[in-house]
């Protein structure tokens, strides 16, 4: 049917190969050479190792735009995915380089060949709008993340997150092949545009509608929106903080890319309406039910916790709520309020848990108390909280905040005659006002409260050169959004 | 050149944040400069008030949403950029004797004060609350790390009233930048723009209480006596002084610009009230005279102030809700005039007497006869009160004896309210100075560390005077503000206001 060119695939996934090339040569290194090494030697040269090939991708990618459709869309590359895919390197380094100082294992290269494969998987998900490719990087990313997620054998909640999170991430595997599978029945094509093609005929077909709502509560799982989310505070609080950071963040925005495009460009026709007193069946109003819901439970869940792990969880759960507006606004302006929204918290949530890995390690718990007296241990860790912390609660001129403006008003502008999605926002805005409560406990244990114990916490260097970055980005991408949404509007396509 | 007055500040927190611990007195020196510096360059550009508006800063920030980074002045940013200036040279002459964590401590006041001039600069409506967010957070530290009595409890109250209140506008200043769809923030501009009706009949109660919170508007006040009451004096200073007035400010240039009709009459009444200006106005009348009398039972020193706040902030939403020339002026008077008595207030009671004596109960205090063992004190005391309740001379009196007239041309039926509000202001004033300074009740064993109070420091008998002198300076001649205030009125930005309803 069409011809394959495989030069041509292969040049369009060199990146991929890039990564699995270094990931090997970690793994052989780390198992060859470094045996009897001891471990923070291990994990500095398996660091080296996979962030060079990270390093390698991105330069690959910059160096080579490329605007291709591969196989009827099996592969696709244009601007905007290699911006994401780049993103996703980034991301990806700074989990590595918050790696370094890890204890938890002895197997330094299995870890870190785990990371870089998820990565892997990620560029091809990203960069395919095939609903059976999707599927299946989706798969591996997620059982790498499972592996990652029970890293730490000392720790019996390693264990248990890692087998909870795989019996939702299967479940919710299971209810994504089925939903499909019948978008397949429905168009006799796996591919999103063909898909759309098929589901704008017949809109309100009821074996459109399962497919629709089994496919949403199969990513659903992915971005941990309610009422799918149960997986996400067990797994943030036993995961390994690398494993956890990295769920957080590169997962995060691959999942909320991926699930963007497959309702914006597989189901576009079928969007039906969330505005108020205007109610039509259709993805928008059920996104829109998981969005409200995320919002809020996530926002009042994280006032009760004392972990300050689960409490990111459930603000990961609230972000998600804030995030599912943006594609629900389904409109230019939404897509770019999304991915500035979603990689900014991607780099926050990086440097929140880069600091809970340094707590943690110092005082042997992440619960609120084990961060009193941080500012007088550890001045500049603790500056770097407040940024972060300040950030996700959404205080200008941090970016958080210039997030959440730009994805309230594309919400607010995406329907005619405007303010169809008011009552969104306007609980997203209420909501996020709660939020600042359980930030500032955290950052009040940190500032306010005094502690007896006086001496100063040591902080490796690439640890604070890696907190030092995030902190500055977020900072700069926050003053001057437009360096990140410059190149976002300029590289969407202009026809969604 | 008045956008320095921001960098500076921020600057200085900079400096101050990255400044090794040990450097106390160049700490001190530092945040005492900026802060000169900052009153300097409000004062020289006070000089030399152009026609309207004078642009400072104006360039495109985030082209693709239209927002800019637009700072300029009219006379109402002016005399407010004045009082921030005083204010912070003030507050930190006043907390000069601060040794827990001093550098942290200057730093966040810097900060607190540099988000503060920026409010009152920004004609875009995106970059005013960019501002006016960054301001909560210092205020929750200086409080929740500096304070007193119940100082995390105040601290976090007053964080979560003014994020609750920057939540409401925020929901309105989005609506208001998509309906309009001219994608700009541009504060004249969107204030030509006329909103449909039935939009500003709720974009403008959302937007002013939003804002009106921070103004401490009864109800919605409760956040101002504990959070003043927590503070440490510095900060109580700037909280009553300049923060209170951020949220009048808020209310006068983005409310009533943006949405001017709606105070509109609603077409129906209820409870006899027939519009959301009638309803801010018995609300603020309500906020005087119910702060007045809570006021005059206190058993706290500090609360009495604090309440007296929230009487003297209702006085300012009332003016503002006159729409008269006079009203309005009188307003804008009055924000200048509190942010000065009260510094003065909060800093005989939380430093000259309360750092001293180490207790703010009224009946412990008589027994300290302040007015023999800290006769400076009890004399700042006497003249902050008599501006306080409005002497003829002080800037106090001709703020609200304009308010006065213009609630006598808009609300007749209030007038006489107001006048009992000013009478029950003399009552608590007297009620305190009378307990605290000058008690004649011999029975009482006087306290036995009353004669080893430190004496008054140099940097507080200057912050005093200095403070005196511009409540007396602008009582004795208000025209210096007013002839700056009254055609900022006339500009381009209240031209809507002007058309409807004023």
């Amino acid at each position: 049917m069409y011809e394959i060119n495989y030069t041509q695939i292969l040049l369009a996934s060199i990146p991929e190969i890039i990564l699995v090339v270094a990931a090997l040569a970690t793994l052989a290194i780390d198992l060859g050479l470094l045996r009897q090494a001891p471990i923070p030697r291990r994990f500095l040269a398996g660091a080296a190792t996979s962030s060079l090939g990270c390093i390698a991708a991105i330069s690959w990618i910059a160096l080579h735009p490329l605007e291709t459709n591969l196989l009827n869309g099996m592969v696709v590359i244009n601007p905007l995915i290699q911006l994401v895919q780049i993103v996703l390197l980034a991301l990806a380094i700074f989990t590595i380089g918050l790696s370094v100082e890890s204890t938890f294992t002895k197997h330094v290269g299995e870890y870190l060949l785990f990371l870089v494969l998820a990565t892997a998987a990620m560029l091809f998900m990203v960069g395919t709008q095939d609903v059976l490719l999707i599927f299946v990087s989706l798969e591996l990313l997620s059982l790498s993340l499972y592996t990652l997620t029970a890293f730490n054998k000392h720790n019996i909640k390693s264990a248990e997150a890692a087998m909870k999170y795989y019996l939702y991430g299967g479940m919710s595997a299971a209810f994504l092949l089925f939903g499909l599978s019948f978008l397949y029945g429905a168009s006799g094509s796996t591919n999103l545009v063909e898909i759309a093609k098929a589901i704008q005929s017949a809109p309100q077909d009821p074996l459109t509608i399962v497919a629709i709502v089994t496919t949403i509560i199969g990513f659903g799982f992915k971005v941990a929106a309610v009422p799918f989310h149960l997986w996400a505070p067990d797994a943030y609080q036993g995961a390994p903080t690398p494993s956890a950071a990295f769920i957080a963040s590169c997962s995060k925005v691959a999942s909320f890319f991926v699930f963007a495009q497959v309702l914006m460009i597989g189901f576009s026709g079928a969007e039906g309406s969330a505005s108020f007193r205007d109610h039509a069946t259709g993805w928008v109003l059920i996104v829109g039910v998981a969005a409200a819901a995320s919002m809020v439970l996530g926002n009042l869940a994280a006032l009760m916790q004392q972990s300050v792990r689960r409490l990111l969880a459930y603000s990961a759960i609230a972000h998600g709520g804030y995030m599912l507006l943006g594609i629900m606004s389904h409109s230019r302006q939404g897509t770019v309020g999304l991915l500035y929204y979603v990689i900014t918290y991607a780099l926050t949530t990086i440097g929140a848990f880069g600091v809970v890995a340094v707590v943690e390690k110092d005082t042997g718990s992440d619960t609120l108390s084990s961060f009193i007296g941080l500012s007088r241990r550890a001045p500049f860790l603790a500056f770097c909280a407040l940024i972060f912390f300040l950030s996700l609660a959404g205080i200008p001129p941090l970016a958080g905040f210039f997030g959440k403006f730009y994805l309230f008003s594309a919400a607010l502008s995406s329907t005619f005659g405007g303010l169809g999605l008011l009552w969104f926002v306007l609980l997203a805005i209420a909501v996020s006002a709660v939020s600042l409560y359980y930030y500032l406990q955290v950052l009040k244990k940190i500032y306010v409260e005094e502690t007896s114990q006086t001496g100063s916490l040591q902080v490796s260097t690439v640890t604070q050169l890696v907190l030092l970055f995030l902190a500055v980005s977020v900072v700069v991408l926050g003053c001057f959004p437009t360096l990140l949404t410059g190149p976002l509007e300029h590289a969407l396509p202009v026809i969604r | 050149m008045l956008a320095w007055t921001i960098y500076l500040s921020f600057l200085g927190a900079l400096v101050l944040a990255i400044l090794p611990k040990s450097m106390i007195a160049a700490a001190r020196v530092i945040a005492l400069a900026s802060a000169a510096a900052g009153l300097l360059l409000g004062l020289l550009s006070f000089g030399h008030p152009s026609e309207g508006i004078q642009t400072v800063v104006h360039s495109p920030w985030v082209p693709s949403l239209g927002l800019e980074y637009h700072l300029a002045a009219d006379g109402i940013s002016l005399v407010l950029v004045l009082l921030t200036g005083v204010a912070a040279v003030a507050g930190i002459l006043f907390s000069w004797n601060i040794d827990h964590r001093p550098n942290e401590f200057f730093a966040f006041f810097l900060a607190l004060i540099g988000g503060v001039y920026g409010v009152f600069l920004s004609f875009d409506l995106f970059l005013l609350f960019v501002f006016y967010e960054i301001a909560i957070v210092p205020k929750y530290f200086l409080i929740a790390i500096w304070g007193s009595t119940r100082k995390e409890y105040g601290a976090m109250k007053l964080a979560l009233y003014s994020f609750v209140g920057s939540a409401m506008v925020l929901a309105g200043m989005l609506a208001a930048y998509v309906v309009s769809g001219m994608k700009t923030m541009n504060l004249i501009e969107l204030s030509h723009y006329a909103f449909p009706i039935g939009f500003q009949m709720w974009a403008f109660p959302l937007v002013f209480l939003g804002f009106a919170i921070l103004a401490g508007l009864w109800p919605f006040h409760s956040w101002a006596p504990t959070g003043h009451v927590a503070a440490p004096t510095a900060a109580s200073m700037l909280l009553a002084g300049v923060i209170m007035k951020l949220g009048a400010y808020g209310c006068l240039r983005v409310a009533m610009t943006l949405f001017p009709r709606g105070m509109d009459p609603w077409g129906f009444t209820i409870l006899g009230l027939g519009s959301w200006r009638q309803v801010f106005a018995l609300l603020a009348l309500i906020g005087i005279l119910y702060g007045a009398l809570v006021a005059m039972v206190q058993k706290d020193f500090k609360f009495v102030i604090g309440y007296s706040s929230v009487s003297h902030m209702g006085f300012v939403m009332l003016g503002l809700m006159t729409l008269t020339q006079t009203g309005l002026d009188g307003a804008v008077l009055q924000m200048f005039s509190h942010g000065i008595i009260a510094g003065l207030l909060f800093a005989v009671v939380g430093r000259m007497v309360y750092s001293r004596t180490h207790t703010r109960d009224l009946e412990e205090l008589s027994a300290f006869s302040l007015s023999k063992n800290l006769p400076f004190a009890a004399f700042t005391f006497v003249i902050a009160s008599m501006a306080s309740i409005g002497l003829p001379g002080f800037s106090g009196f001709v703020a609200e004896l304009q308010i006065l007239i213009g609630t006598w041309k808009a609300f007749p039926s209030f007038a006489s309210f107001v006048g009992l509000g000013i009478i029950l202001g003399i009552a608590y004033t007297w009620r305190v100075l009378q307990k605290v300074f000058f008690s004649t009740e011999t029975a009482r064993k006087e306290n036995q560390h009353a004669h080893e109070l430190e004496p008054i420091t140099l940097q507080e008998k200057f912050g005093a005077f200095f403070l005196m002198a511009a409540s007396l300076f602008i009582g004795l001649y208000p025209k210096v503000l007013l002839n700056v205030i009254t055609p900022a009125f006339h500009g381009p930005i209240f031209e809507s206001l002007r058309k409807g309803g004023w």
